[in-house]
């Protein structure tokens, strides 16, 4: 069974991504049985079926998806996976905060796709939780990517205040 | 100046670590060369024409004498014994190893220095004034925010990733100094009755490929929500910036695209999310990074020191230096002191080991230990008195820190260009050679008065050619080192973009056609006219005129090629 991180630990998943295949259309593909993070475009034409399935529902945004889309169903998902096509498009982590601070969702994120070592960090600050590492890359190592800093400057998902505030208040007490 | 904290030094230590790691597992073949560039280049390592250059992060231009003595030592041990200050006031190593970087880095952090986003589609170094603090036309200090700003950037986990590079500036002065009208945002420090004091924000400038000069996107937001409104910027270009073309990736593409008004309405939106959250800055933080630059312990003195006026009367080298390179102070019986590396046959903005070691006693000796880098790739003493000018400028003479060029034809812009970068086109440096060799009469220079030339050896425009008087690109057509010559732009309030005169000249005509640009500004000027008056006065068509004429002749054997070059 696959492995990915998390939280802080390496663990098998059964949770698979469904992506469309060229032809393929989102209202009549055949959708795998199992749980299973299905493309945007499924959830959107069929909503209703995936909802009486009995798995779990779970989705997946590219890039160019923004969490807009889920807002009124966030709470729906067991799973939201984010693509990072490239580990060098940014945009996944602007759809992971506005999940966690916008939309309060409070499941799992898992970023998929070109998903690496010295990403992890970022990602963990952002709100992803869980992270399907590359599968030709080395998860163990990978695994200490999410302890790159033991503190940050700014205010994000996993620390609601920015040093500042913590600095003022360490020294007014 | 700033002074890191534990928690500084610790994120500073940390990165260390974390970049030696992620260079031991390239070396192990663990990270492949495509998968470590992003992350090398957020550490300011390029891999260039010769091999690596490391960008060192000087956070808005200031350096301790400490700091550059490090520098100096790191150049010695590591490099070839000089340092290249940039447009972005950082500084450029040519020669390091590869292997020897994560040192070189251990070698900054031990002096809280780092080359932290000196590169990389990330928010870049934050760069200001280099009077900062002492000019006298200032509203505040800028340093603070610049320092705010360089906390908040640093690691962004939100905008590690963006579609291209950003780059900010401030200003807080009456006078533009930063050219903040070519950033990606441009900030202008502003004192209002009822809610103190806040920032005019511009966005969507930049240099480049697509020269644009950034417009309001908010004339007046209180400074406390200085974040939070940054963020929502960033967001709304982090999400909606164009990642499909590098060449239409930057945010002033966006902010093209959808127009001000509708950008504005979708980060105003974005903002209200954000407004009031934990980000806005209390005044407290303000306070707390104002007090690491507080005012240095100035005398008391009168405000003409009769010993250096008597000076500058007896001897006229003296104060023609004076009178380039020496600014007014907003302290009585102060002045700052731009040291010039722009000494004739020096390539612009290079500093040696040596140089490097004058320059952090002379600060150290004369300016309370600190000094700056300047966007236009000098150094400035800033808290020189009056009565050590003599003294400074004899130790600068001694070591070609002295040329009274500043802000004169010679005082160039000009990026390390073809000789160095594997980005150019063609070569920068030996163009400003060849017009140091043709304007070689300081007389002259004097004569033509205040100008600037700046030189770019490609369109990334690192020599911000575009806002020069005078601007020189450099293009590679049949493999043939050709440059474009762009007039009329200039830095400060009235910022501007040249215009491109005509079709691209080769190396050989260069320096015959600035000569010929001059001398219509000499021919044409009316008393106290500078160049860039003249030309406003009197149009373009008088300059491209004479810049074109008798270019056959001139051309030579170069005719033939006329057809496919400029096509």
């Amino acid at each position: 069974m696959p492995r990915i991180i998390r939280k802080q630990e390496i663990v098998e998943d059964s949770w698979q991504v469904f992506s469309l295949a060229a032809g393929d259309s989102a209202e009549t593909v055949a959708l795998p049985a199992g749980p299973v993070l299905l493309p945007l475009a499924v959830w959107l034409a069929r909503r209703d079926e995936v909802l009486q399935r009995d798995e779990p529902p779970g989705v997946w945004l590219d890039s160019d998806e923004g969490p807009e889309a889920l807002a009124e169903d966030c709470a729906r998902f067991a799973v939201i996976g984010i693509n990072f096509p490239r580990f060098t498009d940014g945009r996944g982590y602007s759809s992971a905060r506005l999940l966690r601070e916008r939309y309060h969702y409070t499941g799992e994120i898992r970023a998929i796709g070109d998903v690496l070592h010295d990403q992890l960090f970022l990602m963990r600050r952002c709100g992803i939780d869980a992270y399907a590492v590359r599968a030709d890359k080395d998860i163990e190592q990978a695994l200490a990517g999410l302890r790159a800093f033991s503190e940050s400057y700014q205010a994000a998902t996993d620390q609601p205040l920015p040093l500042f505030r913590r600095r003022l208040a360490e020294h007014s007490a | 100046m700033y002074r890191y904290d534990r928690i500084d030094q610790q994120i500073i230590d940390e990165r260390v670590a974390q970049y030696r790691d992620q260079i031991g597992r390239h070396l192990a073949g663990d990270l492949s060369t495509d998968e470590l560039r992003p992350l090398r280049l957020q550490n300011g390592l390029y891999i260039q024409r010769h091999g690596p250059m490391l960008r060192i992060a000087i956070p808005y231009g200031m350096l301790s004498a400490t700091q550059l003595r490090k520098l100096a030592e790191i150049s010695q041990r590591y490099d070839r014994g000089v340092g290249h200050f940039t447009t972005r006031q950082n500084m450029q190593l040519n020669w390091p190893q590869l292997e020897q970087t994560p040192a070189i880095l251990g070698e900054l952090a031990s002096v809280e220095m780092h080359a932290v986003q000196t590169s990389g589609n990330c928010i870049r170094n934050i760069t200001t004034d280099q009077f900062a603090g002492v000019a006298p036309d200032e509203l505040t200090d800028p340093r603070p925010y610049c320092e705010l700003l360089r906390q908040w950037s640093t690691f962004h986990p939100e905008f590690a990733f963006l579609p291209r590079k950003f780059k900010i500036a401030v200003n807080a002065a009456t006078t533009d100094r930063a050219v903040i009208r070519a950033h990606d945002i441009g900030l202008e420090l502003l004192r209002d009755e009822r809610d103190g004091i806040g920032v005019r924000i511009f966005v969507g400038g930049g240099l480049g490929r697509t020269p644009i000069l950034g417009q309001v996107i908010r004339e007046f937001l209180p400074r406390r929500h200085l974040l939070s409104y940054l963020e929502a910027i960033l967001r709304v270009y982090n999400r909606y910036g164009r990642r499909d073309n590098l060449y239409k990736a930057r945010i002033k593409i966006l902010v093209q695209a959808l127009g001000i008004d509708a950008f504005r309405r979708q980060v105003e939106a974005e903002w209200a999310h954000l407004q009031d959250g934990p980000t806005t800055v209390p005044d407290e933080e303000f306070a707390r990074i104002a007090a690491h630059f507080p005012p240095p312990a100035w005398e008391t003195l009168p405000a003409v020191d009769e010993l250096h006026a008597a000076r500058v009367a007896a001897d006229l080298a003296f104060a023609n230096w004076v009178r380039r390179c020496v600014h007014p102070h907003r302290t009585p019986g102060y002045a700052a002191v731009t040291l010039s590396l722009k000494a004739p046959g020096a390539a612009p903005g290079d500093i040696s080991d040596t140089q490097m070691l004058v320059v952090a006693d002379l600060a150290e000796r004369f300016s309370f230990g600190e000094l700056r880098v300047t966007h236009e790739q000098n150094v400035v003493l800033a808290d020189v008195r009056q009565r050590d000018l003599h003294e400074v400028w004899q130790i600068a003479r001694r070591h070609r820190l002295a040329t009274a060029n500043i802000g004169l034809l010679t005082d160039i812009i000009c990026c390390p260009g073809g000789d160095l970068c594997a980005l150019a086109n063609a070569r920068s440096v030996p163009i400003a050679d060849a017009v140091n060799e043709k304007f070689d009469d300081l007389d002259y220079l004097y004569d033509i008065g205040d100008i600037s030339l700046n030189i770019s050896g490609c369109m990334n425009s690192c020599g911000h050619h575009h806002v020069a008087n005078i601007g020189i690109l450099g293009v590679d057509k049949n493999d043939e080192e050709w440059y474009q010559i762009t007039i009329g732009g200039q830095q400060g309030n009235s910022a501007t973009i040249g215009k491109v005169i005509g079709p691209s000249f080769h190396a050989h005509e260069v320096p015959l056609v600035i000569e010929a640009l001059i001398s219509v500004h000499v021919e044409q000027r009316l008393p106290g006219e500078r160049f860039i008056d003249t030309l406003q006065r009197i149009g373009v068509e008088p300059f491209k005129a004479r810049a074109y004429a008798g270019r056959d002749r001139r051309r030579g054997a170069r005719q033939e090629n006329r057809e496919v070059v400029n096509a």
